[in-house]
């Protein structure tokens, strides 16, 4: 469990990163806290020509709370981010999804938007973005655009991330008064990833529900608010369009009925 | 052999929990490891090229690109171990061939097929993707009741079957006990495979000699026997394989037995390199190919009367060792052998034992080793008869259990179950646990229409191994021919320096168990010295140290066997000074007293003569020793149990020296709505005989119930169907963390064994038997009788719980139809739209410069005859890269309309087999392809990654047609300047296929 050989290049700026990415492109990977990419190289399950450091870019390293949103650059720690979303008022689903996300130990390293450029089919953070209608910067050497999570994720591991692009941060609504958010998950240990993770937003009479650890990518629905049997019509619904799939750890079946069942357990809860 | 001396214990140090002293080092990073250890100057590095398959047949290694890597010295194959070495030998006579790496088969994913050698990991590594290996594909068996069916591909075909061992026993009158029994209750049990995973992987550093000797480091733990083993396979007389083991290993649990193997490969690659070499086994490495419990299914029925007594037990077991029969396999069902009526007095015994070869890793010693099988069947189905008979299932276990007064107590298959109280403890653990809370417990979760269960468990845990129960596995006739085996022979030594100081050591290859402590206490109390006064030498070097046979860190042989020798050992030390003190004092020697770091007569207390001033004085005067005291401060003692005896002609056997006793109460919670399992109460009460160090007794327990709760709940090797392996991280292997493990409630009670020398049995495996099928009971009794009393299998998953108690699904009628697999793992299937006719895409399929554009990352691809491709490919899956030469061939089905595309790929990463038909639909905008595909991949990938493999594998053919589409409208894939130029012009392309 050794990697190949790679260089190494620890950027100072924003500007040296995106240079560099136009410059290898797919041969180049962004490291940032690493907790999925060094375990990828020591599998050599990726061998990329160049790594660059992202970790010590101070540009990188802010948070921003302001104009309706919490933007967090590529470099913020996902502990950073639970800090700052200790505050009720700035986004409390993920207040709720942090403690579930690995260990302490991982979110001191782990980085909130490595988490989204990395897209595992049952992360939280991808879930939450998507739930929430967050969007993803990306900015390469030749411009800037704003992408909507929900196209960004486009399927296991997939984004629409370019290869000469960086996400340069992520940006999540900040909460609004009239909306209840919950998050729920069910994993096999605490801090693994879901079996299948459920985020939902309740805002008038329409809730949001994300799925994660089920489809290829976060699943956004919207749904009418509703209760007893519509609700579960609803569900099932859901649960069947995901196209769940068996693994070692769980069932399709057995993701379908935690869609239902958490899935109404958590809307009833925002709910009331 | 007790010492009658010492039979009754003075108080002392012993019993005493005190601290242990191997932590100060091992919690401040000052652990000797044996990756610690310093290495000779010029030591190279080994990595192992693996067989990504389950079944295949080597065609041929070509290790020439390999060899041309600046940095590597050799490359061992197959081909050079005929002439060095010899197939291991097995326990077992069979036609079956087990070298240390394989020679033209491979039998299971992750078989070593060569070694790497280089001047380091890092470049040794690189060489492993140079190594080029075709194998030639087989089918795989992995379930062992369908590899012991005619039909099934054979693993090794010189012995005709996977069938390697089918032995029968009787005992008393099974047959009539059955006829006339008023009920019989049975159950079909399955234990899986799983281990319990070390911190630390296996080491080994190996040296060839100028005289044609091996010298090895290394973590192997034992059993010694095994040494035997890997000498004959080096065919070199023992003396010329010298091992050395470290003072601290880093966890064990028998895993660490699995290493021998490849010490044999080490030193076959350090004598083809002329230079040490060392090697450390990676995680991957370790979970995929390093060892597993043996998988068992048991067909177990009791012949029961009324009132709950059992009357006869029937067993039939089928093993599944894996691949190879590794020693001491089949020692998985013989370990057990003789306390297969576990606690109670069952007069009447049929058994029928058969080891199956599957496609997976070979089995090995697994803490618990064969216990947890045994008790997963035995105890669950204690529980079906309570709950048929419709009996308390307490009373059932009063009912059955060997009575106090029955001890020493021949059980029917032959072990002499030396002694215990089993009612007493059942009571102990009632009272501790407080049984009636819980039951007021469950009756109010019930009433409320929760899942609320208890579940019992009560095991003999067998310690210090009979050397000779293996040999059960042969007929009376072999045996005879074979020789008689038996005994636990264990060595101790203890010294005395120049300033009179005292060192122990031992044969016992601590991996973290407090050896240390635990000696330094017992030896202290025979001196009449504190613990701290005491050395103890845990490192082990077979050319140097007294060892033998049955020496090693298993059988729980600790307490009992290496503790009391050194006990012994003392004694015999502690006599000779005796009789030198005995003249100085002017006493008889009997009445000389060692206390308090003094050496008086005990008639005359006020005298006194420092003991390290006697103990040195033999050194430095020996001439002055009395008549007849032959000088030198040094003995060892040599023990084995005179219990152990061969198995006799009935095939009964006495398979362990001491048998201890747990009893377990288990209460759960279930939820309804996710499956997860709560444990509301753990309660385990133990009689390990005389307790050395109760704190370190109650570690073992802890650490057995950890591992054990993993075995019930979530750890399991899961192999797909074709043999592949998806397990291969601790994020799809999962162990419990401290957040998943509750503390038991650990209750202790002491019958001393009267075959050991200082009463104690072993305690470290008890709850690795007793808490799987404790937790299982406790599950089955929340889930209730409606439930299949065979569905509760391990690990109980909550996935598995809701398959259970979820209401049927009814799937929406507009489900899709499910693809076909053809026997393959995953299908998937789909349909894109091309702008272009269907002869344009027709004609892409069969032009081999269209079909390098369409093959995603083909860096070269040549048409090896018609309607066939060799292409090298990689894919990529965000930042998984992989790299696949990939053989390619098209069929007409139906020319223009319907294609057969099939291909086979092998890489660094794995190999992947995919077969499909594509069908071409003319439409008015142009095609409609479908694709209907089966796939199945192997190796690494699959070993890493399982869990989004067949998601990404679909991604993957819907970008490799959505090329093809592109391609076939004249469209160049979005790729290098052209890309950049759309991107430039503000063309976003966000399609797939990057």
């Amino acid at each position: 469990m050794k990697p190949a050989a790679f260089d190494y290049i620890r950027a100072d700026s924003t500007d040296e990163i995106v240079h560099l990415l136009a410059e290898y492109g797919e041969d180049a990977r962004i490291l940032a806290g690493g907790q999925s990419l060094m375990a990828a190289l020591n599998m050599r399950l990726a061998q990329p020509r160049v790594l660059i450091d992202i970790s010590r870019v101070e540009d990188l390293s802010t948070i921003r709370v302001n104009r309706g949103w919490m933007q967090l650059g590529a470099a913020v720690t996902q502990r950073a981010a639970e800090m700052v979303v200790r505050d009720e008022s700035t986004v409390p689903l993920l207040a709720q999804a942090l403690p579930h996300l690995g260990h302490f130990q991982t979110r001191n390293r782990g980085t909130v938007c490595g988490s989204i450029a990395h897209a595992d089919p049952s992360a939280e953070l991808p879930l939450c973005l998507a739930t929430l209608g967050g969007t993803v910067e990306l900015r390469s050497r030749r411009r800037r655009r704003r992408v909507a999570a929900e196209e960004f994720f486009r399927g296991v591991l997939t984004t629409a991330r370019e290869a000469d692009e960086l996400i340069e941060s992520v940006r999540f609504p900040l909460a609004n008064k009239q909306t209840r958010y919950g998050f729920v998950e069910v994993s096999m240990r605490h801090g693994d990833f879901a079996l299948v993770a459920l985020a939902a937003t309740v805002s008038g009479e329409e809730v949001r529900l994300g799925v994660g650890g089920v489809a290829d990518r976060p699943w956004v629905q919207t749904l009418p608010l509703s209760t007893g049997a519509d609700l579960d019509a609803a569900l099932e619904d859901l649960a069947w369009k995901l196209g769940a799939q068996d693994d070692q750890h769980a069932s399709a079946r057995y993701r379908r009925h935690i869609v239902r069942n958490l899935g109404a357990q958590l809307i009833n809860r925002l709910r009331s | 052999m007790n010492d009658p001396a010492t039979a009754k214990r003075a108080p002392g140090w012993t019993g005493q929990s005190l601290e242990r002293r191997e932590d100060a080092a091992l919690l401040t990073g000052a652990g000797r490891y044996a990756d610690d250890l310093g290495v000779p100057a010029g030591t190279l590095h080994a990595a192992f090229v693996r067989s990504p398959h389950a079944h295949a047949r080597i065609t041929s290694i070509d290790i020439a690109d390999a060899m041309a890597l600046p940095g590597v010295r050799t490359v061992l194959v197959g081909a050079d171990l005929r002439e060095w070495s010899k197939p291991f030998v097995v326990g077992v006579k069979q036609p079956m061939e087990h070298w240390c790496i394989a020679l033209d088969k491979v039998r299971y994913v992750g078989e070593p097929v060569a070694v790497v050698v280089a001047e380091n990991r890092y470049v040794a590594e690189d060489a492993l993707d140079l190594v080029k290996v075709e194998y030639e594909p087989a089918d795989a068996v992995v379930d062992a009741e369908a590899a012991i069916e005619k039909k099934a591909p054979v693993l090794h075909e010189a012995v005709g079957s996977n069938v390697v061992s089918d032995r029968e026993f009787v005992y008393g009158d099974p047959d009539a006990a059955f006829a006339s029994a008023a009920h019989r209750v049975r159950i079909k049990a399955r234990y899986p495979r799983n281990s319990c995973t070390p911190i630390e992987t296996y080491v080994a550093v190996a040296e060839y000699g100028s005289e044609g000797d091996y010298d090895v480091l290394s973590n192997f733990m034992g059993p010694f026997s095994l040494h035997a083993v890997m000498a004959l396979a080096l065919q070199v007389p023992a003396a010329k394989l010298r091992l050395r083991m470290p003072r601290d290993g880093g966890g064990s649990f028998g895993v660490k037995q699995g290493v021998f193997p490849y010490i044999v490969a080490l030193c076959l690659a350090a004598r083809k390199a002329r230079a040490p070499v060392k090697w450390v086994e990676d995680r991957l490495e370790h979970l995929v190919a390093a060892t597993s419990s043996t998988g068992r299914v048991t067909d177990i029925e009791a012949a029961v009367a009324s009132d709950g007594r059992i009357q006869a037990l029937s067993y039939d077991q089928i093993d599944d060792c894996g691949a190879y029969l590794r020693a001491p396999e089949p020692a998985t069902f013989y370990r057990m052998h003789g306390c297969l009526t576990g606690a109670y007095r069952i007069e009447h015994l049929r058994v029928r034992n058969r080891v199956a070869l599957t496609n997976k890793t070979p089995a090995g010693l697994v803490r618990g080793f064969g216990g947890p099988q045994v008790y997963f069947a035995l105890e669950r189905l204690v529980q079906r008869i309570a709950v048929e008979l419709n009996l308390d299932p307490l009373e059932v276990y009063k009912r059955n259990f060997v009575q106090s007064g029955d001890f020493p107590y021949r059980a029917a298959a032959g072990a002499l179950l030396d002694s215990g109280d089993y009612t007493a403890a059942l009571e102990l653990a009632c009272r501790r646990g407080d049984l009636r809370s819980l039951l007021e417990r469950r009756d109010a979760a019930r009433a409320q229409g929760r899942l609320y269960g208890i579940g019992y468990a009560a095991v003999v845990e067998p310690s210090i191994s009979n050397m000779g129960y293996i040999t059960t596995v042969m007929t009376k006739e072999a045996r005879a021919k074979a020789g008689p085996k038996n005994g636990a022979i264990t060595s101790a030594t203890v010294s005395i320096d120049l300033l009179g100081s005292v060192t122990v050591s031992v044969a016992s290859v601590p991996h973290g168990q407090g050896h240390i402590t635990v000696l330094s206490q017992v030896v202290a109390d025979v001196f009449g010295l504190s613990p701290g006064d005491i050395t103890v030498d845990v490192e082990l070097d077979t050319r140097k140290d007294a060892w033998s046979v049955a020496e090693g860190n298993y059988s729980s042989r600790f307490a009992g066997a290496v503790a009391g020798t050194a006990h012994l050992a003392a004694y015999k030390l502690r006599d000779k000074l005796a009789r030198i003190a005995a003249a100085q004092l002017n006493c008889h020697e009997s009445d000389v007293v060692f206390a308090a770091g003094k050496v008086f007569a005990r008639k005359a207390p006020e005298t006194t003569v420092a003991f390290a001033r006697l103990a040195a004085s033999p050194h430095w005067a020996p001439g002055l020793l009395p008549e007849g005291t032959a000088p030198g401060l040094r003995e060892t003692a040599t023990w084995t149990p005179a219990q152990l005896e061969p198995p006799d002609e009935s095939d009964r056997i006495n398979t362990s020296t001491c048998y201890g006793f747990a009893f377990d109460i288990c209460a759960v919670e279930i939820d309804r709505g996710t499956g997860q399992v709560r444990i509301d109460r753990y309660v385990t009460a133990h009689d390990a005989g005389t307790l050395l160090n109760p704190a370190l007794a109650d570690g073992q327990i802890r650490g057995g119930f950890a591992q054990a709760l993993g075995a019930a709940l979530m750890e399991e090797f899961s192999y797909r169907a074709d043999g592949s392996f998806a397990s291969g991280t601790f994020a799809d292997y999962l162990v419990p963390t401290a957040v998943e493990v509750p503390e038991p409630l650990i209750a202790h009670m002491e019958t001393p064994s009267p075959f050991t020398p200082l009463g104690a049995k072993g305690i470290g495996e008890g709850n690795n038997m007793s808490t799987p099928v404790c937790i299982a009971n406790a599950i089955a009794d929340a889930l209730g009788p409606e439930v299949d009393a065979e569905a509760i299998v391990l690990p109980m998953t909550p996935s598995r719980i809701i398959e259970l108690i979820a209401p049927p699904e009814t799937p929406p009628v507009a489900q899709v139809p499910v693809p076909t697999s053809g026997g393959k793992q995953f299908s998937a299937s789909g349909s894109i739209n091309i702008d272009a006719p269907p002869e344009a895409v027709y004609h892409a399929l069969h032009d081999p410069k269209k079909m390098q554009k369409v093959i995603p990352g083909c860096s070269s691809l040549e048409a090896v005859a018609f309607n066939a491709y060799r292409a090298d490919m990689s894919l990529s899956v965000g930042l998984v890269k992989v790299t696949f030469r990939v053989d390619m061939t098209l069929a007409d089905e139906d020319p223009m309309r319907r294609i057969r595309l099939s291909g086979r790929g092998t890489g660094a990463l794995g190999s992947a087999e995919g077969d499909g038909r594509i069908t071409l639909n003319k439409v008015e905008e142009g095609t409609r392809l479908d694709y209907d595909y089966a796939f199945s991949l192997s190796g690494k990938i699959v070993s890493v990654g399982a869990r989004m493999i067949e998601s990404a594998t679909a991604m993957v053919l819907r970008q490799l047609f959505a090329r093809l589409g592109r391609v076939a409208s004249g469209a160049s894939p979005a790729r290098g300047l052209r890309r950049r130029l759309l991107r430039l012009i503000g063309h976003n392309d966000n399609g797939a296929g990057k």
